[in-house]
């Protein structure tokens, strides 16, 4: 059991909680993810650690509703526990001084993209943050973000905020400018993080993004998250979930992504169902 | 001589369309006859056949006797487990090859009988049970994976008084009796009930802790634990590495069965995991899990479930009763087939498996006929789903993060045969880990074996 101390709207169906995890807080580490249930018919959700304190014991996770199973976890209150929490897992990704970083995050990809911004900073790096999401409204993080950048971008599809258009944009712009950068950091939807690639690879930058394909177990007995990186098959959960951006097969990824599509409907639905009744 | 018992079962065309228990178990009329047939031989071959050699005469004379609280336990002095074992044991292999009614007839339903003492009491009301009485508190001993091994393992560690902690990484203690061996041949309710007899012995289970990920080895030492069982199993699943292997409906038997009896997808969407299931199911392999999965497949409401197989049906490695059970609900069997490519439609979903054509040659290293594939021979099944059951390995997880843990080139832990001591001072190993033969039983054998070895070393302390 895992029992949340705080919890936050952040933009609509997006919910910041700070949970009660020693142990997890005790080993995280900036790219490293749980896994969740909410309760005994739940299923396992793999959600990013966007920040930890080790101290206090607490660690800080993001859940945006998108269908049934976050609509559960996003339902829980102060108070509440999360029934189950396993972590930290996965590789944390390297934080060292390198130069000038940018990272890109779109969406919900803030939240695992800040503690990597976050560290990164700390370790004496130039830390540029491209920000992206469909509206102003549902930019998360945007202070946190600016606090740990040199510079920061926001992009907005129709323009609320910052550039109007995608994040891919203004990373281009940005190398097409001449800007010297050493890594590219890019976390966000799979269609997201393939372009982000695309741009990098024009100018030969290095980058790592973090996969979110389907999980169960998160431990490596499934392969259920299997994703092809540079014609290999890899186990995100325990050789991820980051990975070198110019080596991932997108194309797949996001098929696999929509395994369960017709049956996350049906969940919904039935979610919905009980929510009138009530 | 009288006539070997069986269990009764369910009829295949009924139990297809349900998770139920197939096998129903003994009457107590039952049990008394099957028992009245040992013959209480004086050498009684059969408890060498039992790798945690269970007092087998002596508690079937107490069946005789009705004396059915007695007769558990009597089997639980050696076996902590036996509602599990009567189930899923390899009797055929162990107890009952050795019987000696089974050299003119039909030997002794050893099993069936084990698991008639071990139901009759676990329906009674636990306030009548036998309290386990047990040493005063000893060392601190932390148990690493809760399947068969780590049960056993703790167990045997709590009756010697013992402090024991059990750590698992899932949301639920079992391992494959969990997440892996489906409910109809081990509803999850017994198991649950065995492992709650374990907490009575004073060992505390701690669900959701990986140890490498959650806690380190170093942490338990500083956590005052003096020595540490890693029983953590073969988890890992082989892929067969061939062109669109990660096309969508495409499952390792891992996945696939951690959905549905782990997660319990089956009662979807009262529970929230999904499972996506075709019509046309193949099932790449032909042990336990591979008819594990055929029969869950069937079970889902797939029109027509395939195994494929390489060799012949002698050399499947599934139990034989298992292979019948899978025939009689009318799994289809592919065999001298070997898969060589997985089909996709324009969508990336499977729909069809080419496959060659087999023929044995001589007997390879394992002692089985060699499968050659006929050139030319190439064909193509209609399918929409692949479960692959071709076997597992180790996770390599714990032994990545401890480096000094020494490991074979297949991620085995290394152990010392005589001991199950491994390259670290303190920490033992038992069960599939360390390359085990795969089977429940000798799994539970190593995890008291491992549990003595543990005894000793903190005496000798």
């Amino acid at each position: 059991m895992a029992k949340i101390l705080a919890k936050r709207k952040l933009a609509p169906e997006i919910y910041f909680f700070e949970v009660a995890a020693p142990l997890v807080a005790a080993k995280a580490q900036p790219g490293h993810f749980v896994i969740v249930r909410a309760d005994q018919t739940g299923e396992r959700i793999p959600l990013t650690i966007v920040d930890y304190d080790r101290e206090g014991g607490t660690i800080d996770l993001v859940v945006q509703r998108v269908g049934a199973s976050t609509q559960e976890l996003a339902s829980l209150a102060v108070g509440d526990s999360f029934l189950d929490l396993l972590g930290p897992l996965g590789e944390p990704v390297e934080i060292e001084k390198i130069g000038t970083v940018v990272c890109v995050a779109g969406g919900l990809g803030v939240a695992p993209v800040y503690p990597k911004a976050k560290y990164l900073k700390e370790a004496g790096n130039e830390v540029i943050n491209i920000v992206g999401a469909r509206t102003a409204e549902m930019v998360i993080m945007k202070e946190e973000m600016s606090e740990v950048a040199d510079e920061i971008y926001f992009s907005t599809d129709d323009g609320s905020l910052g550039h109007e258009g995608f994040v891919t944009e203004v990373l281009d712009s940005l190398l097409a400018e001449g800007k010297e950068v050493d890594e590219v950091i890019a976390v966000g939807p799979a269609i997201m993080m393939k372009g982000v690639a695309e741009v990098t690879a024009k100018y030969d930058v290095d980058t790592i993004v973090s996969l979110n394909p389907i999980m169960v177990d998160g431990t490596g007995m499934c392969g259920g998250c299997r994703v092809t990186v540079g014609e290999e098959t890899k186990f995100a959960c325990v050789e991820g979930p980051a990975f070198d951006g110019h080596l991932v097969d997108f194309d797949e990824l996001m098929r696999r992504q929509g395994h369960y599509q017709s049956k996350e409907e049906k969940a919904e639905h039935k979610c919905k169902l009980e929510k009138e009744v009530e | 001589m009288a006539k070997r018992q069986v269990m009764d079962k369910q009829e295949p065309e009924e139990r297809i369309n349900n998770f139920a228990e197939v096998a129903q178990g003994f009457t107590e009329k039952e049990a008394v006859a099957e028992a009245q047939r040992c013959l209480q031989c004086d050498k009684s071959p059969c408890v060498d056949g039992c790798p945690v050699g269970v007092p087998i005469p002596d508690f079937i004379e107490l069946i005789t006797a009705k004396e059915f609280s007695e007769a558990l336990a009597t089997i639980k002095e050696k076996n902590a487990f036996p509602a599990i074992c009567g189930r899923v044991c390899p009797q055929e292999e162990q107890c009952e090859a050795e019987c000696v009614l089974g050299n003119k007839g039909e030997p002794v339903n050893i099993g069936a009988l084990e698991r008639f003492v071990a139901d009759w009491e676990l329906e009674k009301d636990s306030a009548d049970k036998k309290e386990i009485e047990t040493e005063a508190d000893r060392a601190k001993v932390a148990v690493v994976g809760s399947g068969p091994a780590g049960l056993t393992a703790a167990a045997d560690l709590a009756k010697l008084g013992y402090q024991v902690t059990l750590f698992e990484a899932l949301s639920e203690a079992g391992g494959v009796l969990k997440y892996g061996i489906p409910e109809f041949r081990l509803p999850k309710a017994i198991v649950n009930k065995e492992i709650k007899e374990l907490e009575e012995l004073g060992v505390e289970i701690k669900l959701n802790t990986l140890i490498g990920a959650t806690l380190s080895l170093d942490d338990l030492w500083e956590d005052g634990y003096e020595a540490v069982f890693v029983g953590v199993g073969a988890g890992l699943p082989y892929f067969l590495n061939l062109p669109g292997e990660n096309l969508n409906g495409v499952y390792s038997a891992n996945e696939f069965l951690t959905r549905v009896n782990l997660m319990k997808a089956y009662k979807f969407p009262e529970y929230r995991t999904p499972i996506t299931l075709g019509n046309q199911v193949a099932v790449i392999g032909a042990g336990n899990v591979a008819m594990d999965s055929a029969r869950t497949a069937l079970r889902l409401g797939a029109e027509e479930v395939s195994i494929v197989y390489r060799r012949s049906r002698n050399e499947m490695p599934a139990r034989e009763e298992e292979i019948e059970n899978a025939e009689a609900e009318g799994v289809n069997f592919q065999l001298l087939r070997n898969p060589v490519k997985i089909i996709g439609n324009e969508e990336g979903w499977v729909k069809g498996l080419e496959c060659v054509e087999m023929e044995l040659g001589e007997e390879d290293s394992s002692g089985r006929p060699r499968p050659i594939p006929i050139e030319g021979s190439n064909f193509t099944i209609e399918v929409d789903t692949v479960i692959v059951a071709i076997g597992q390995g180790p996770n390599p997880l714990l032994s990545k993060k401890t480096p000094e843990l020494e490991t074979n080139d297949w991620h085995n832990i290394i152990v010392d045969e005589e001991s199950y001591q491994t390259s670290i001072a303190g920490v033992f190993a038992g069960g599939d880990v360390i390359g085990g033969n795969a089977t429940v039983i000798a799994a539970m054998g190593d995890g008291r074996g491992a549990a003595q070895a543990i005894d000793e070393y903190l005496q000798s302390k």
